[in-house]
């Protein structure tokens, strides 16, 4: 709303192509490694904005702190078909010592690519639908949907690891070779991984940004505001929000697949309490919560501190990123975008009082 | 006695149990007497875990994911107790006493590390319940981890439970340990005073009215800031008594306290938030159907079972057991 | 009336806290700015010990091992988990990694040169340990890791190992079913461990078992073998039970057990769960005597968080004891508690840690050279006096000749043994030799 140049320069195209620039040009300047890290990154960013979507100021603050069952569901339909394309028809190892002798049927599915990766996406959203759907529809919010969705990571996380003989339990799926014949490890493979990355991310970025900029953001902005409102005025905000939360969860599922493919192991570590508060913590240290850049910066940034800080000081990394995490929440209420924003108000707010510019970082 | 209680040898599935329970009569019923007696001590242990996050996050809406680190920092102040007790008390009849010791110290030390965490932190927050969770999480989580890690060495610390609560209460063929008994003894002790604190005290009362009407009760006198502290530090220092308490059961180490966080705060939203007596039936509740589940299938199976019972519950009352109606809409 | 109340204190808040706020955001600029060049600098110094790294050259460099001849340290990578659960386990495996590489480096080094551990974090979580098991090779070409501990993380850091053709030295008991051509194994296979135990326990303590296990690959495994073993044996199983990893209450397991009264419960509990599991257990009245535990994932280090009074009694199978009366291992507990304090105890794991460092300067030594093919050959049929008595790795599988040692729990926390097999039991990962073991090795069959 505000026509300050900086705001332009946030919001519109410089910032984007800035960053989009940077991702072009990472691969001729990191290596092998870096850029593998770089391209998981990116696969948590892809994540970062759909729970940006859902979170982000667009439907009234649904926090869901279960998005790692969605990026696990759609990591392990990835890693079923690159197991069994790495087993080459027989059964996996684990099976075999679970004492299974053939392949069990929701596994039969996984040996088509094409149906492994479209299931990597249906399946999260069809789980998400029908847990939205009841969800909303019974008017469940705030604080109560979070812990809801911190239940049900309980729930997959013990059956994943509880059904060694499907899941391969706790160590999960690793130990892939190839991918439609290219070998999964090698170089080529990887970097051309990194490019599909970015490609992903830049077309879930721009659908997610035109979803929002339309009538049905506005509508989306109108329940984050009056839900009730919306209700009478004809709105069904209960649709509108199950249609998010499985939008978000498919854009999970899609992160996980990257994920498996540049990192080559799922394991229901990643998909547990721990890591699905972590997504969250890229969003709301990225910041501009309803920017959809914002987590991208924040997902990288997050990522990034944490590697780096558990390579310099492997014995007291988690003091660093602690301080780091509590400083953010605390002192940047906007995270890391945020910045940016709080300097082209107070270049444009110079003359007005104090009041209206806190009232105005309430909203 | 343990030959008492043997029935036959063969696997119990939940056929069996319903079988047993039916026509065994006396050995169905010191099942179920045990199964139930299970159940109500687990819920004796959740509803202790649960006390203090029923005050901070049920009356306070303050989301506090360090609430494992102060059960973890309760259970370290047991082990630090007992270690003094060894070096300057001869080991005789006094040495037991150390545990009576820890629990007023652990609850005035997590009341402390509460005190702290609210100047530092959690005051900030209180107009973003959702930030809250992320920095106390991410940030106090982790550094209070890492400190125990620091000060205490990464391993487990052992401590050795006071021979007056080794050995149980033999009823019959059944054993039920004295523990188990002296934490539900020790849950309804915190829980009767908290109750009698905040409905029959003054500064209680004060308590409740800043809770209910912020406002109304900064207008009436009522410094909302001491308010706030005071109230963190209460609902910090009982979670300390509770990781005092389940140094009798479980382990002492540094990452303790996220196998309980997750727990309580299921049991503080079934109960529904904002009402204690709603986390004592969400507690013995939760409890209860858990070792049923459990004790009719198997761990695994009983956790998810417990869970999407509390999902499905949520559906139900999406507010929890105790619901406080109002006529405001937005 | 909540949403009154974060009005009402935001316009409370003056400019006095803006101005601070302002102040921090400065603060953190400045953090991520130094964040930014530090992470750099590391990347470069990182980067400088090799040749230009290019995408094409990359694999190929890594594949001739190429922190040899360079300088006069050689680098090697020590990946635990230092934070997150498994922390409590892992942390005095790598304490025995850094006593074993020092006094190397004391001793003149390895090939005259000093070794340069290199340490990293695996979080007790599997992804990170594969991510930072190709870290240590790509970036660091260090020219062996020493880490691990669960299953899981060994599985992880397998692809990576193979991928780049380094090295792996896992210093834990494991459930077998494994033999890459990439890892060392210094801890026991399953015919070293639990085969053994089994039949101690079959001979000595009664037929009637009872399987207990945290819900993970090892006990599930694990467990699968010992019902073969014990249904070959005619011995009878009276019950399973598996509990989610990190389960603290273990009232109705117990009440489980209790109602089917075995001889013996094999405890394959990991972690946190052995202490809830055992407190629990003599709290409901049932001790030693009544029904004995015998446990494969709890040592003397397990048995300082559990108390010695709770576990008193019990027995566990492994193949080192603090007390393993060998002048190798007087030497090693003098060490080791000169290092990291009178209070810290030596255990199995531990002394694996420490025996694997030395297993690899041997072979580098007898090699010539750290690269990781010849290092391999060189190391077959390598012998060494280790604390638990003389190891010799098998050239066949590259786990090692380990004595099986029974033991019981005394009262001051130590292990005092009860039985030890007559001489080092060769390894036999897939149980190849076992007649009842048939069906699992041949489903594995490649």
């Amino acid at each position: 709303m505000q026509n300050t140049i900086y705001q332009k320069l946030l919001s519109n195209k410089v910032i984007f192509s800035l960053i989009f620039l940077i991702l072009l040009v990472a691969p001729m300047l990191l290596s092998d490694f870096r850029l593998n890290l770089l391209g998981k990154f990116l696969a948590f960013a892809i994540l970062a904005i759909g729970l940006d979507l859902l979170w982000g100021g667009y439907t009234g603050g649904v926090l869901s702190l279960g998005h790692g069952i969605y990026f696990g569901l759609g990591a392990y339909c990835m890693a079923m078909y690159l197991k069994l394309e790495a087993t080459g028809g027989a059964i996996p190892d684990f099976m075999a010592w679970s004492g299974m002798s053939e392949l069990p049927l929701i596994w039969i599915p996984f040996q088509y690519p094409i149906l492994a990766i479209l299931l990597g996406v249906i399946i999260p959203a069809v789980v998400a639908f029908f847990l939205g759907y009841l969800t909303f529809r019974n008017r469940i919010s705030g604080v109560y949907f979070t812990i809801l969705s911190q239940a049900l990571v309980i729930v997959v996380v013990t059956l994943f690891i509880g059904s060694q003989n499907l899941t391969g339990g706790t160590s999960g799926l690793t130990n892939f070779e190839t991918l439609f014949g290219f070998h999964i490890n090698a170089s080529s493979t990887q970097t051309a991984f990194y490019w599909i990355t970015v490609f992903i991310l830049g077309a879930v970025f721009f659908f997610s940004r035109m979803l929002v900029k339309g009538r049905f953001g506005k509508v989306l902005i109108g329940i984050r505001d009056g839900e009730n409102r919306m209700r009478f005025l004809g709105y069904n905000p209960s649709a509108y929000k199950t249609f998010i939360y499985t939008l978000s969860a498919a854009i999970a599922g899609l992160a996980g697949m990257l994920f498996v493919l540049q990192v080559g192991i799922i394991s229901p570590t990643m998909i547990g309490i721990i890591p699905s508060i972590e997504m969250v913590l890229w969003v709301a240290l990225g910041g501009g919560r309803g920017t959809l850049i914002g987590p991208i910066i924040g997902a990288v940034f997050v990522n990034t501190a944490k590697t780096g800080f558990s390579e310099s000081y492997p014995e007291y990394w988690t003091y660093f990123l602690g301080i780091l995490f509590v400083l953010v929440v605390v002192f940047l209420p906007n995270g890391l975008t945020g910045l940016f924003e709080k300097w082209n108000e107070r270049r444009k707010n110079k003359n007005v009082s104090n009041s209206i510019r806190v009232e105005k970082s309430v909203s | 006695m343990i030959s008492d209680l043997s029935i036959k040898k063969e696997n119990m599935g939940a056929v069996n149990f319903l079988l047993h329970s039916g026509k065994k009569g006396l050995i169905g019923l010191n099942e179920i007497i045990l199964t139930l007696f299970n159940g109500i001590s687990l819920g004796s242990i959740l509803l202790l875990i649960a006390l203090g996050l029923a005050i901070t996050f049920g009356l306070m809406n303050v989301i506090n994911m360090a609430h494992g680190e102060l059960i973890m920092a309760g259970a370290y102040i047991t082990y630090v107790i007992q270690h003094i007790f060894m070096d300057y008390v001869p080991p005789t009849q006094y040495y037991d006493l150390y545990f009576i010791v820890s629990i007023p110290v652990a609850l005035v030390v997590a009341a402390g590390i509460g005190v702290l965490l609210e100047i530092t932190l959690i005051r900030h927050l209180y107009k973003r319940p959702l930030d809250s969770l992320l920095a106390t999480w991410g940030g106090v989580g982790l550094i209070l981890q890492q400190t125990a890690r620091s000060i205490f060495g990464a391993p487990n610390v052992g401590v050795i439970s006071p021979s007056f609560l080794s050995g149980g209460l033999e009823v019959g063929s059944l054993i039920f340990p004295y523990s188990r008994l002296f934490i539900l003894g020790l849950a309804i002790v915190c829980l009767i005073s908290i109750y009698y604190y905040f409905y029959r005290t003054a500064s209680g009362r004060r308590v409740r009215a800043v809770m209910q009407n912020r406002q109304m009760a900064e207008c009436l006198g009522v410094s909302t800031r001491k308010v706030d502290m005071m109230t963190f530090a209460i609902g910090s220092g009982f979670t300390g008594v509770a990781g005092c308490a389940l140094t009798l059961l479980g382990a002492i180490g540094p990452t303790i306290g996220t196998s309980y966080i997750i727990d309580a705060f299921m049991v503080v939203v079934v109960g529904g938030v904002g009402a204690l007596f709603g986390a004592v039936a969400g507690a013995f509740g939760i409890g209860i159907f858990n070792t049923i589940f459990e004790y009719v299938t198997d761990a695994t199976i009983g956790k998810v079972l417990i869970f999407l019972l509390i999902i499905a519950f949520l559906q139900w009352r999406p507010s929890g057991l105790v619901m406080f109606r109002s006529r405001s809409l937005d | 009336m909540l949403v009154y109340s974060y009005k009402q204190n935001n316009i409370e808040m003056g400019g006095k806290e803006m101005r601070m706020q302002n102040l921090f955001y400065l603060l953190i600029v400045g953090l991520l700015t130094s964040f930014m060049v530090a992470c750099s600098a590391v990347d470069n110094a990182a980067n400088a010990d090799q040749p230009e790294e290019t995408e094409e050259n990359a694999v190929t460099d890594n594949i001739e091992g190429s922190s040899e001849d360079e300088g006069d340290t050689i680098k090697v990578g020590i990946l635990h988990s230092l934070s997150g659960t498994m922390a409590i386990s892992e942390t005095s495996v790598q304490q025995a990694e850094l006593l074993a590489i020092k006094e190397i480096n004391e001793n003149g080094g390895v090939l005259g040169k000093q070794l340069e551990p290199v340490i990293e974090d695996g979080a007790s979580d599997w992804p990170t340990f594969a991510e930072k098991a190709k870290k240590l090779l790509q970036q660091d070409n260090v020219a062996t890791i020493f880490g691990g501990w669960t299953s899981a993380s060994r599985k992880a850091m397998l692809p990576v190992v193979e991928e780049n053709n380094g090295l792996l030295f896992y210093p834990v008991q494991y459930e077998g079913m494994e033999a890459s051509p990439n890892i060392f194994y210094t801890g026991a296979a399953p015919n070293q461990q639990i085969v053994p135990a089994v039949n101690w326990l079959l001979e000595n303590r009664g037929d009637s078992f009872f399987l207990l296990g945290s819900d993970y690959v090892f006990p599930r495994t694990a467990n699968a073998a010992i019902k073969a073993q014990l249904n070959a044996e005619g011995a009878e199983i009276v019950g399973e039970e598996y509990t989610p990893l990190g389960h603290t209450d273990y009232n109705t397991v117990i009440a489980k057990i209790k109602s089917e009264n075995p001889d013996v419960i094999f405890n394959t509990l990991n972690g946190d769960s052995n202490v809830a599991f055992f407190k629990q257990l003599k709290d409901a009245g049932v001790s030693s005597e009544n029904i004995i535990v015998l446990s494969v994932s709890v040592a003397e280090e397990e048995i300082k968080g559990i108390g010695a009074d709770v576990i008193e009694g019990h027995l566990t199978s492994w193949n080192y004891y603090q007390t393993t009366d060998t002048p190798a291992n007087e030497e090693f507990v003098a060490n080791y508690k000169a290092e990291y304090g009178e209070d810290a105890v030596t255990a199995d794991p531990i002394e694996a840690g420490y025996f694997g460092v030395y297993l690899w300067a041997k072979a580098v030594e007898k090699a010539g050279t750290t690269e990781v093919d010849k290092v391999k050959e060189a190391a077959k049929g390598i012998t060494f006096e280790a604390p638990n008595g003389t190891v010799i790795i098998d050239g066949d599988n590259q786990h090692v000749y380990k004595t099986v040692r029974i033991g019981e729990v005394q009262s001051d926390g130590m292990i005092s043994e009860l039985w030890h097999s007559d001489e080092a039991i060769k390894p036999d990962p897939y149980l190849k030799e076992y007649e009842w073991a048939k069906d699992l090795s041949e489903s594995l069959a490649e």
